[in-house]
């Protein structure tokens, strides 16, 4: 440890190593999507992985407190942006999800998943350690959550909507309310299902129900579970090899390059592919988790277990729904799927988790020497 | 801060740090055993129901197009092709590969030789085409032209050349009515039946004919094409082609050669005429025209033309040989006679003939005014005289002839491959009382004795009599070569019986009888046969006073219909013969029926001499029957063009042509059914003449 000297110890080689893993993975799946042609998709998306890369590595020189003293300041803005979402979406008529910046399109609700972790672990740790049990420590986190949550939800974004509440509620959890609350809560809720239901819009539903038999609208609305269930299916064990994939190829599997390129690559990798690439992603969050469980930091340990499992979210909502356990909601999968606001997102998420982790290891660090 | 601290659970620093460890590990196992969840529901789709997934996945890779299986040839006794089928030579478009369209179809029609039209309708197709769906540019190109698209493909992109079959008839309009045609199903076809086959491009039916009763024996079974196409339906790549398997054959007894010359031979009268032979019933020669050419028929045939072929007054559209029916005439005397003979009638009892006899309160004349005198069996057969079987029949009823009617076919429904046929009527004193609740009267009998009245008879059967007459044998129309079937059973007549009727139907043509223009033109073969004329209008007394109207000034509806039947040779028969032409009224002697019966008997003697003969008379025709229709047609058009206004109508030659051609338009109405199909005769008790 004392040959090499400390900035590359603190390197997070292993995580970076991993990441590039993933994303290495990612862009040769959609080279093959592209037909085998990195253009328009695989070269995009390496050139984005490194920028944003560099972007995370930014971030984990930055001090934890920077974090949390930015984290309402910042909520307010991405809020702020939710509401102008809103109102332009209003005049110009039907939904809208973005903002036009002129060189890209800001989604905000995008950015509302990390900082809605940053915003309650902030509220959490300022709260005094005594409160935790009071009806105090609940209701500004439930309005926290709820107002970026019903926002996006009318706009409607169901996958987003559903990240935030998720993400929020998770710090909660963390946080150490009482376990009957959540208990109590998701009897309720599940209770609540039917009525919730019968609010959601046709499109929605209809979602719902086709994905609970998917069989039953093959060629409608069921179309993007059928077919990805098929190119997974077929895929076997071992896959039908490099290139060789049909649904994808042939243009079957719809958006199989965004949402379904997890379908894309398990018709050519087959399970051996897909259970690899559940591994590297179950590698990160339990990296992120220890960050969390080593850090003696309130907001820090909140942080970075809330951002380890927003990422959590993005892989397990996007399977389910590709493997047709979940509805069809337009939630991309980290690393793989092209795009660049759902990178931009997990990556920030990462980078923090890297500047947590840097400083924990820092204080323990100097703890030892000093 | 402290001091805030609740009193009932003091929650501390360290509590609360363990609190999050704990929960975090908590959310951590939760992470991992949904990962493991994801790990064992993706094992299962992938591996467990593999099968099923890949089954579906090459469902949608794989997309099969059936290729139309070739259909069976239809030959003649001897093999020669009456139908095959052509390579076919067509171009198409696939608008979604095509690059620049206008410079594409420019470049076709130079090649092709397209009219504007045809641009225009491939514009227009293009342009409603949605997809991948291919346009036709066009079909049955020559090799030369389909080589010449081929080696250009390079510069042509979205052009596709292909080659495929359609069904040909080398004997053209002459096998029209004997073999029908083919085309592409129809939706109640395929409602019917969900057979895929029916909807793909190129698959015909038979519709009419043979082609229509023998359709599951010519149709073969499809190929298959495999390709792989993406989900909007392009086209990736050819997988594996399985090759069609060609439907089965048919051997007819038909003789091509003489189907076509009879055909021809028809001249352009409305007629049809029927060959058998007497050895076993075979039909050689089921000739139906005017007709229409199943060749275009099979293609699809365009509005003007059939409209032209359904206005014809000589009824193209109609098989005559199965579905006319007409008043036998005197084509029947042979058969009255020979009832008369079993009737114990001697041949040599002689009736005497004065022109006209009284039955009844009605007169009934004689063809000839002034009578023939005294007459036998033989002479009234050779002279055609109404009135001994006027006497005759009267004396042994009309029972016993109805009999001997049946015996010989009339009225007989033959089972043959053909969808439709009328048969005609033996009228007897049963059969009236059913049919119209009326008694029998004598002048039914002597109606029907000379063919008229009730009495209706289709030229299949008029040659059917022909061949029972000569051989005694009640021998059965065949189509199928070398089918099996039973003896046939006899007429029930003795041989001395039948010499008598043979030499007499000899008479007709070799003895100075009625029939003198069937004589044979072939060295040591001598022809029998008996004319007949069925009038199909009423003369009236006041028209007999002042003399009938010749058939010439009459109207062409008007006119009588011409018959003949016959055999050769008459003393050992190997070939019977039927020939009716439809309101000929025997006024062109090498357009009448004994002229035509013994033109089509000496071609299967000598068939040489009978072409060279044929060829010569063709000349005066204005060609064959298909130069013939091409000038029609193309008259016809013309004429269209200049009712619609297309065409200024003008004052030179071709206007001459088109009026001309024109003139059958506005004629009578349908020409659907003549008189003579009605069932029901001209009333009983008219002034009934009887002509050679």
């Amino acid at each position: 440890m004392s040959i090499i000297p400390q900035p590359l110890t603190e390197f997070p080689w292993r995580i970076l190593a991993l990441l590039l893993a993933i994303a290495g993975f990612g862009t040769i799946v959609l080279y093959s999507a592209a037909s085998g042609n990195i253009f328009p998709w695989a070269a995009m998306q390496a050139v984005r992985f490194c920028i944003f890369s560099a972007m995370a590595l930014t971030l984990s020189r930055i001090p934890v407190e920077v974090f949390a003293r930015f984290a309402f300041p910042a909520y307010g803005a991405v809020l702020a942006a939710l509401f102008l979402v809103e109102l332009i979406g209003g005049v110009a008529g039907g939904s809208q999800r973005w903002i036009n910046l002129g060189f890209m399109q800001l989604q905000p609700s995008e950015f509302m998943k990390p900082i809605i972790v940053l915003t309650v672990a902030r509220f959490y740790a300022m709260l005094p350690v005594g409160e935790i049990r009071r009806w105090n420590a609940i209701w500004p986190a439930l309005v926290l959550i709820g107002v970026p949550w019903a926002l996006v939800l009318i706009q409607p974004d169901l996958g987003t909507a559903t990240m935030i509440a998720a993400g929020g509620v998770t710090v909660m959890f963390l946080a150490g309310l009482p376990l009957r609350l959540f208990i109590g809560t998701g009897i309720v809720g599940a209770c609540a299902i039917p009525i919730a239901f019968s609010f959601l819009h046709e499109y929605q539903q209809n979602r719902v129900l086709i994905f609970m038999d998917p069989e039953s609208d093959p060629l409608g609305a069921g179309y993007h579970i059928s077919q990805s269930k098929i190119a997974i299916g077929s895929g076997g064990f071992w896959g039908k090899g490099f290139l060789q994939g049909t649904q994808s190829h042939l243009d079957y599997l719809p958006e199989g390059h965004t949402d379904f390129v997890f379908a894309t690559m398990a018709e050519e990798w087959g399970l051996l592919g897909g259970a690899l690439l559940i591994l590297a992603f179950m590698l990160l969050f339990r990296w992120g988790i220890r960050v969390a469980m080593r850090t003696q930091d309130k907001f820090a340990r909140l942080a970075a277990a809330g951002l380890t499992t927003t990422i959590f979210f993005y892989v397990a909502i996007n399977l389910m729904m590709v493997m047709g356990l979940a509805p069809v909601v337009g939630i991309p999968l980290p690393f793989m799927s092209y795009g660049g606001s759902s990178m931009l997102t997990v990556m920030l998420c990462v980078g923090i988790i890297m500047a947590i982790d840097r400083a924990g290891k820092r204080r323990t660090g100097t703890g030892n020497w000093a | 801060m402290k001091f805030l601290t609740p009193k009932r659970k003091i929650i501390t620093e360290a509590a609360q740090s363990f609190t999050f460890t704990r929960r975090a590990m908590v959310v951590g196992g939760i992470q991992g055993a949904i990962g493991a969840l994801l790990v064992g529901r993706m094992a299962w789709i992938s591996v467990a129901e593999n099968e099923k997934y890949s089954l579906l996945s090459e469902s949608n890779r794989v997309n099969l197009t059936l290729i139309p299986p070739r259909r069976g040839w239809i030959v003649d006794r001897n093999g020669r092709p009456l139908a095959n089928n052509r390579t076919d030579f067509r171009v198409d478009l696939i608008p979604q590969r095509i690059v620049d369209a206008d410079a594409t179809i420019r470049h076709l029609a130079q090649l092709l030789n397209l009219q504007p039209d045809d641009v225009d309708r491939i514009r227009d197709d293009l342009e409603k085409s949605a997809g991948f769906q291919p346009v036709q540019v066009a079909d049955k190109l020559t090799y030369d032209q389909y080589a010449a698209i081929s080696v250009r493909l390079p510069d042509l992109p979205g052009v596709a050349p292909s080659q495929g079959f359609s069904r040909h008839y080398p004997a053209g309009a002459t096998v029209g009515h004997l073999l029908g045609y083919v085309g592409a199903a129809t939706a109640e076809d395929y409602k019917a039946n969900k057979d895929p086959l029916l909807i793909t491009p190129g698959f015909k039916l038979g519709k009419d004919g043979l082609e229509k009763a023998f359709d599951r024996h010519l149709t073969g079974k499809a190929g298959a094409k495999r390709v792989e196409v993406t989900a909007r339906g392009k086209i990736v790549r050819e997988l594996t082609t399985r090759q069609d398997t060609p439907g089965n054959s048919i051997k007819l007894t038909i003789d091509a050669g003489l189907q076509e010359y009879a055909g021809r031979r028809l001249a352009t009268q409305s007629g049809s005429v029927v060959v058998i032979d007497c050895q076993n019933g075979d039909v050689l020669a089921l000739a139906s025209m005017p007709s229409f050419d199943p060749n275009s028929f099979s293609d699809g045939i365009s509005h003007l033309e059939y409209e032209m072929l359904s206005k014809d007054d000589h009824v193209p559209l109609r098989n005559k040989t199965l579905q006319g029916l007409y008043p036998p005439g005197s084509t029947v005397k042979p058969m009255v006679a020979l009832a008369l003979l079993e009737a114990g009638i001697g041949p040599q009892e002689t009736v005497s003939c004065g022109g006209a006899i009284r039955v009844g309160n009605t007169l009934f004349h004689c063809h000839k005014r002034r009578g023939h005198g005294s007459l036998n069996m033989r002479g009234a057969i050779a002279q055609s005289c109404d009135i001994y079987f006027y006497q005759m029949a009267q004396r042994i009823g009309m029972d016993r002839i109805a009999s001997m009617a049946r015996r010989v076919g009339m009225g007989q429904k033959f089972d043959l491959p053909f969808p439709s046929q009328s048969y005609g009527t033996v009228p007897d004193p049963a059969w009236k009382e059913k049919k119209y609740d009326q008694k029998w009267q004598v002048y039914d009998t002597v109606n029907a004795t000379i063919g008229q009245g009730y009495m209706l008879i289709n030229p299949l059967q008029m040659a059917v009599m022909a061949a029972r007459l000569a051989t005694g044998k009640q021998l059965m129309p065949n189509f199928i070569h070398n089918a099996r079937r039973p003896e046939p059973a006899t007429v029930g007549a003795t041989e001395e019986h039948l010499v008598v009727i043979r030499d007499a139907m000899n008479a007709v043509v070799n003895g100075g009888g009625t029939g003198g223009a069937a004589r044979s033109s072939i060295p040591g073969v001598m022809i029998a046969g008996k004319t007949g004329t069925a009038q199909v209008r009423r003369i009236t007394m006041a028209e007999r006073a002042g003399g009938v109207r010749g058939n010439s000034s009459l109207a062409f509806k008007l006119r009588d219909h011409a018959l003949f039947q016959g055999f050769a040779p008459f003393d050992n028969p190997r070939y019977a013969i039927a020939c009716i032409i439809e309101h000929g009224g025997h006024m062109i002697r090498n357009e009448d029926a004994p002229m035509i019966a013994s033109d089509t008997l000496s071609y299967l003697f000598d068939p040489a001499k009978a072409m060279e003969k044929l060829e010569t008379l063709e000349k005066g025709w204005g060609g064959t029957p298909s130069e013939r229709q091409a000038r029609e047609m193309a008259a016809f058009r013309l004429a269209k063009a200049i009712e619609k206004g297309e065409v200024a109508p003008p004052s030179d030659n071709a206007a001459d042509n088109a009026s001309n051609a024109a003139t059958p338009s506005p004629a009578p109405p349908p020409p659907a059914r003549d008189e003579s199909d009605n069932d029901v005769p001209p009333p009983p008790g008219a002034n009934m003449t009887d002509a050679p």
